[in-house]
């Protein structure tokens, strides 16, 4: 299980990684964390003729919150994000969604741009982007900086927005500002650590009543790509969550998805999972202790 | 309980001597042999579970730098002899490289060397093959149906072996019996996927005209299977036995990687190695496990007492078969588990499919026999609304009626099986568990307690290859231990196998230590190589603590005795009035004339005028011990002593179950393990405390899952599962013991241990789980989609809102 | 297939000590170690990220050397099973308390569980068997079952004695 042969460069700047890209077109790839890359790699489901180094690029790097948003560098490691708690107060479902990425190890190396241009439609992260509508920063040679809302970022299972020549540099997560912001993320694996046969990820902000003044909430593992669903946490505003409310939210969102079936779970399960996990979602959201605000 | 006997250094604490090599990254693993000039193997595998091979080209592949050869089939096959299966069916030839035809997805088709592995994946890429599919099939069931394709013409069937055993008047107990039930279960393919492939690297001399072999292999006979392939004598191949082996569990057989580097090597006059990849593991690495479909009619009492059992056992060997049909074959040595059944009848089947050849797995087929049999009982006990633990103690065999003759021939040699299950349930505490059902029901979880009570045959013998094949008149399954004290008194245990984390250097020095009385850590073990090995079938069958150290104990016995007579002999007295303590000959009446280890030794090896006439000098011993029990052919209706010594575990589990997900979490685990004498207990308690682990893994998560058309789904290890620290629950052992009268300290076999109860006693706790809303599963693995479809569908059956209540 | 690219030198401090290998681009930093530096303590077991034995310390952090090319390592230091005890012939804490708690049967996982719960402990001296359990997680045992692994961390860590 060795990768085919490639060129290697280290790019010593994002405009290098820039000018590597456009040259090379579609026969280079960056390589941030590389934690799903280098196995797909090594069973030569990818081979890439040139890897573009991102890891040492401090532009890419680093945390910033602002009062509406933070903005994360695409080669951020997952274990720094996860250890910043100031990012928990700012963004509480990123760091929920963290929880349930793979080990230590893994973290370690692996970075936030890496998981959501892979696009893995079971993985965690790319589900807390589209639930919050994160927007991915992308940055090419030819065109400069475009960005994207996470609803038009995830096409396809591992297939995202990304041009060729396009580097993801940046995910910039919205800030809910104010008090009774909460979260929840939920996931069935037979194993720690494993993609989820589904997942659910929730989060609400609640008035001093307790009602439900803002949501946002999506599934994944249900559908080639993680599902969000402003028009059901539309329906939550101005709302208790109540179980029944979250249980009809959550079996209409989960009757909008789209499972596929593998060794572990079939589409009928795994559309069961959703509708499940949203509704657990929703009601522990719904239920617990509230940030004071961001 | 026996009193187990005191000893010196058997059943303490001592710290293995193996850990300080591995802890400090100084393992010999058959990775880590670096030869001048290796080359390394990578495999064209057929992507098709049954098809000719119309045209292969390797001349692409050739023509890459550094690429050394490219082997077939229609090379190789000619120049070696074929891998047979161990029951009567010589048209059923395995070689390691395919030829004209394919019979499953992953099978061998070439074999490419080159300078580096990469670069032999790079070659591998560009050897081009045609193949023309064929009709295959994969269900056991549809493979025995008239019709269905057959995976070697040649032999005529897809049954590779059949036979219905009857031992007594089953039919009459059964229909004499007040009661009877029948029911299906169903074994998945798993295997033990240890995480360590197989390696094999093998060198060749021309001028000595000797194959040097160094594999990650647990598999008797190995060098004398490997020679008769490649049609040389056994003294040109030297298998090395030092290598450490990363986990095996019973798979490393390795068999067919080795002909193939072995040749590859003598051909090419180059070091060769093949390092198999995880991919190539799972998918061509023949090491997959038993594959059953189980169909039992118990036939019982108003007590619950099982009088008759009818079993049929399904077994999918898959494309190809060594041994594993015998996996059927050593379960006949425990085919009523503990219980007191009377008359048996036992049909086992064989079955070729499209699959990836099955093989040896921890327990050999007794953990999936044992889950079929405990299944029954908890069935017992539900149909008569009776308590699962009380139905299993009226049926356990007890202590008094040891030894014990089952149906099927062989004598159980010592149990008190129900002072086991006892002290287990007291562990958890049982009442304990009860509560905490009833909370975890309240919680709105579904909840259950699981039970097993399994028997670990253990000590193993080779009956089951006179069993299962007329032509084969194998009687003794020995093993050996040669023992040398150095002119400075030093002593070297050689034993004649590798090692694949049991601690046998542990073992041999404590048992040589015990004998002679001298400091177990003081005494090196060291693994010989083929031609200097005496004969060993290595560490199968849960055998080692029994035949090793029966072996190791034989040979220290003899050095003993020898300086006992070396003594008696300078101190003018008779043998008997001498004892051997602290390691010296001691005169029982003037204990001040002892004669010391280093006198002694000193005698053997330099004052041949000091020896009694007649004894040789110097100072060694070997001891080759035939298998306690055995050394008998099967009667004509099947009978036979299987393995000699039947270790015990009563597994008790508390497990609930997420009603809407089908998820299972496990709270309480308790083992209660009854191996005899233990001589070394950490080692015997880390191998049951792993056997509970991959029995959790085959009960809950594992599986090589097949498409219908053969491709393996679970053929990487982001999908065949193997459980981590979060899914294994804190394990507690409670030990008993029940010497052995067979064997020299009393110690049983526990290599098996935890493995062979486990699955049971979780599926009995899902089941547990389940009863409730009248649900329940009879297959394993018990995966969270399994469950919930399960729940599902009782929940649309259930009419009536009357749930049937389980009673522990 | 087109030509590999020319091997490219990878000097990185392993153990404390400067190395450096010619090495593919491909080359992973597992199969630098154990066949370009002949550390072999350091195994393959599945070569695509999920079982841990190849783990190591990158800079200090315990990383999957499988999902690491050598030349992405550049400059780097590494910590591998070889590299723990504090001298010659000497053993960690922790290694002796593998020893010691029977933590180890095949020794395959052991150099790789190793570095993860060496990490945790550099990280909490105290740990949980939680925190224990999660820290080992992402590293597979087939031996063990994991209960002497946890008993050997808690010893090393001062929490209780292995056996009673």
């Amino acid at each position: 299980m060795k990768a085919a042969p490639f060129a290697y460069v280290r790019a010593e700047s994002l405009d290098h990684a820039l000018d590597l890209l456009a040259e090379h077109g579609g026969e280079a790839k960056p390589i941030a964390g590389g934690q799903s890359l280098v196995p797909m790699m090594a069973m030569r489901l990818a081979r890439p003729a040139l890897l573009v180094d991102i890891n040492r690029l401090g532009a890419l790097k680093g945390v910033a919150i602002g009062p509406r948003r933070v903005v994360i560098g695409a080669a951020t490691r997952q274990r720094d994000a996860e250890q910043d708690a100031a990012l928990h107060r700012a963004v509480p479902l990123l760091r929920a969604a963290l929880a349930w990425v793979g080990h230590v190890q893994t973290r370690n190396r692996g970075t936030l741009g890496g998981s959501l241009a892979h696009a893995d439609p079971s993985a965690e992260l790319p589900l807390a982007a589209a639930v919050l509508d994160a927007t991915l920063v992308l940055a090419s040679r030819a065109g400069g900086e475009r960005r994207l809302p996470a609803a038009g970022f995830f096409l396809a299972p591992m297939t995202t927005a990304v041009g060729e020549e396009e580097c993801l540099t940046a995910i910039e997560w919205p800030v809910w500002e104010g008090p009774g912001v909460a979260c929840a993320f939920e996931e069935v694996a037979i194993r720690h650590g494993d993609f989820a046969m589904a997942s659910a990820a929730c989060q609400i902000q609640r008035d001093a009543e307790g009602l439900c003044r803002r949501a946002a909430l999506g599934l994944g593992g249900v559908a080639g790509t993680p599902l969000a669903f402003p028009d059901l946490a539309a329906r939550l505003e101005g709302r208790r969550i109540t179980e029944a409310l979250a249980r009809e939210v959550a079996e209409e969102a989960a009757a909008r998805a789209e499972p596929g079936s593998d060794t572990h779970a079939d589409a009928e399960y795994r559309r069961h999972l959703a509708a499940v996990l949203l509704r657990r979602a929703l009601l522990r959201a719904g239920a617990a202790p509230a940030r004071a605000a961001a | 309980m026996a009193e187990a006997p005191r000893f010196r250094y058997i059943g303490r604490r001592r710290r293995a001597v193996e850990h300080r090599r591995f802890v400090t990254g100084q393992g010999r693993f058959a990775a880590d042999i670096a030869l001048p000039g290796l080359l390394h193997v990578a495999i064209v595998a057929s992507p098709h579970a049954s098809a000719r091979i119309a045209r292969l080209d390797a001349s692409a592949a050739l023509a890459l730098p550094g690429v050394h050869a490219v082997l077939t089939g229609e090379e190789l096959q000619p120049e070696i002899e074929p891998m047979l299966p161990g029951v009567d069916a010589p048209e059923v030839r395995r070689f390691p490289l395919a030829r004209g035809v394919v019979r499953y997805a992953g099978e061998w088709v070439a074999a490419v060397v080159a300078e580096s592995r990469a670069l032999a994946e790079d070659a591998a890429e560009l050897v081009e093959v045609d193949y023309a599919p064929t009709p295959h099939v994969v269900d056991p069931e549809a493979a025995l149906a008239p019709g269905a394709p057959l995976v070697h013409p040649a032999h005529g069937s897809n049954a590779i072996f059949r036979r219905e055993f009857l031992w007594g008047p089953v039919e009459e107990d059964l229909a004499a019996s007040p009661h009877r039930l029948s029911y299906r279960v169903r074994w998945s393919r798993s295997a033990t996927v240890p995480i360590e492939t197989f390696v094999c690297t093998a060198s060749w001399n021309d001028a000595t005209g000797l194959l040097d072999v160094w594999a990650s292999i647990q598999m008797p006979k190995f060098p004398d299977l490997l020679a008769r392939c490649l049609r040389l004598p056994g003294n040109a191949v030297r298998v090395h036995f030092d290598v450490d082996v990363g986990g095996s569990y019973g798979v490393k057989r390795g068999l067919k990687h080795a002909i193939l580097v072995g040749h590859l090597a003598r051909r090419l006059g180059r070091p060769v190695r093949f390092l198999e990849d995880r991919l190539e593991n799972m998918r061509g690495g023949d090491m997959q496990g038993p594959d059953r479909i189980f169909d039992v009619t118990l036939g019982f009492d108003g007590q619950g007492v099982i009088r008759a059992m009818r079993m049929r056992a399904l077994d999918d060997v898959g494309a190809y078969a060594g041994r594993s049909p015998f996996q059927l074959g050593k379960p006949v040595g425990a085919i009523v588990g503990p219980y007191t059944i009377g008359s048996v009848a036992y049909e086992a089947i064989s079955v070729l499919t499209n699959k990836t050849p099955q093989e040896a797995v921890r327990g050999f087929g007794q953990a999936p026999t044992n889950y079929a049999i405990e299944t029954g009982l908890d069935r017992v006990a539900r149909a008569l609304g009776l308590d699962r633990i009380e139905v299993r103690r009226r049926n356990l065999i007890p202590p008094e009626r040891f030894p014990y003759l089952i149906p099927s021939g062989t004598l159980y040699d010592s149990g008190d099986y129900a002072r086991v299950l006892d002290k287990a349930l007291a562990a958890a505490p049982f009442e304990a568990l009860l509560r905490q059902r009833e909370a975890l029901r309240a919680e709105g979880k579904l909840a259950g307690i699981g039970i097993s009570t399994c028997l670990e045959p253990s000590g193993g013998n080779s009956s089951f290859e006179p069993l299962f094949n007329p032509k084969n008149t194998t009687t003794t399954w020995m093993d050996s231990c040669l023992l040398r004290v150095d002119l400075n008194g030093a002593v070297t245990a050689v034993m004649a196998t590798s090692s694949s984390g049991q601690a046998h250097e542990t073992l041999v020095s404590t048992v040589v230590g015990e004998v002679l009385q001298r400091d177990p850590d003081s005494i090196r073990v060291i693994h010989a190589d083929s031609l200097s090995a005496l004969p060993s079938n290595s560490p199968v069958g849960s055998r080692m603590a029994i035949m090793l150290g029966g072996a190791a104990a034989g040979a220290a016995k003899r050095i003993r005795d020898r300086l006992l007579r070396i003594a008696a002999h300078n101190l003018d007295l008779p043998e008997e009035a001498l004892e051997w303590r602290d390691g010296a000959a001691v005169p029982r009446a003037a204990p001040e004339r002892a004669l010391s280890w280093a006198r002694l030794v000193e005698i053997a090896h330099r004052e041949f005028h000091n020896l009694p006439p007649g004894m040789e000098p110097g100072l060694q011993e070997a001891f080759v011990w035939e298998v306690p029990g055995g050394g008998g052919l099967p009667t004509p209706d099947g009978r036979i002593q299987m393995y000699p010594c039947h270790s015990f575990e009563a597994h008790v589990v508390l497990a609930s179950v997420d009603p809407e997900t089908g998820k299972v979490a496990l709270h309480r685990y308790v083992v209660g393990h009854d191996c005899g004498v233990m001589i070394s207990p950490d080692v015997v308690h880390g191998m049951t405390y792993g056997g509970v682990a991959h029995g959790l893994g085959a009960a809950l998560m594992e599986k090589f899952a097949y498409s219908p058309d053969g491709q393996l789904l679970s053929g990487s290890f982001m999908d065949y599962l193997l459980p981590s620290a979060q899914e294994v629950p804190p394990i507690l052992i409670v030990d008993h013991c029940t010497p052995s009268p067979l064997t020299e300290f009393g110690q049983k076999g526990s290599g098996e241990a935890g493995y062979l109860g486990g699955p049971a006693a979780i599926a009995s706790a899902v089941n547990d789980a389940l009863a409730p809303l009248g649900a329940a599963l009879d297959a394993l693995p018990m995966t969270p989609a399994a469950i919930w479809r399960a729940l599902r569908a009782a929940r649309a059956a259930q009419s009536a809102p009357v749930p049937a209540r389980e009673t522990a | 297939m087109p030509a590999p690219p020319p091997p490219v030198l990878v000097e990185i401090t392993v153990n404390g000590a400067p190395r450096r290998a010619m090495v593919e681009p491909r080359t992973t930093l597992l199969d630098m170690l154990r066949e370009h530096l002949g550390l072999t303590g350091t195994h393959a077991g599945c070569e695509h990220g999920i079982c841990g034995a190849c783990s190591v310390l990158l800079e200090g952090e315990p990383v999957r050397a499988c999902c690491i090319f050598a030349v992405q390592a550049e400059g780097m230091s590494v910590t591998t099973v070889e590299g723990l005890a504090p001298a010659r012939g000497a053993l960690s804490r922790l290694q002796d308390a593998f020893c010691e708690a029977h933590a180890l049967q095949c020794g395959y996982c052991t150099p790789g569980m190793l570095i993860a719960c060496h990490d945790l402990l550099a990280r909490n001296p105290r740990p949980s068997e939680e925190e224990i359990r999660e820290a080992i997680g992402g590293n597979l045992c087939r031996c063990t079952g994991y209960q002497q692994i946890v008993d050997a961390v808690k010893l090393a860590s001062g929490q209780e004695a292995a056996h009673g």
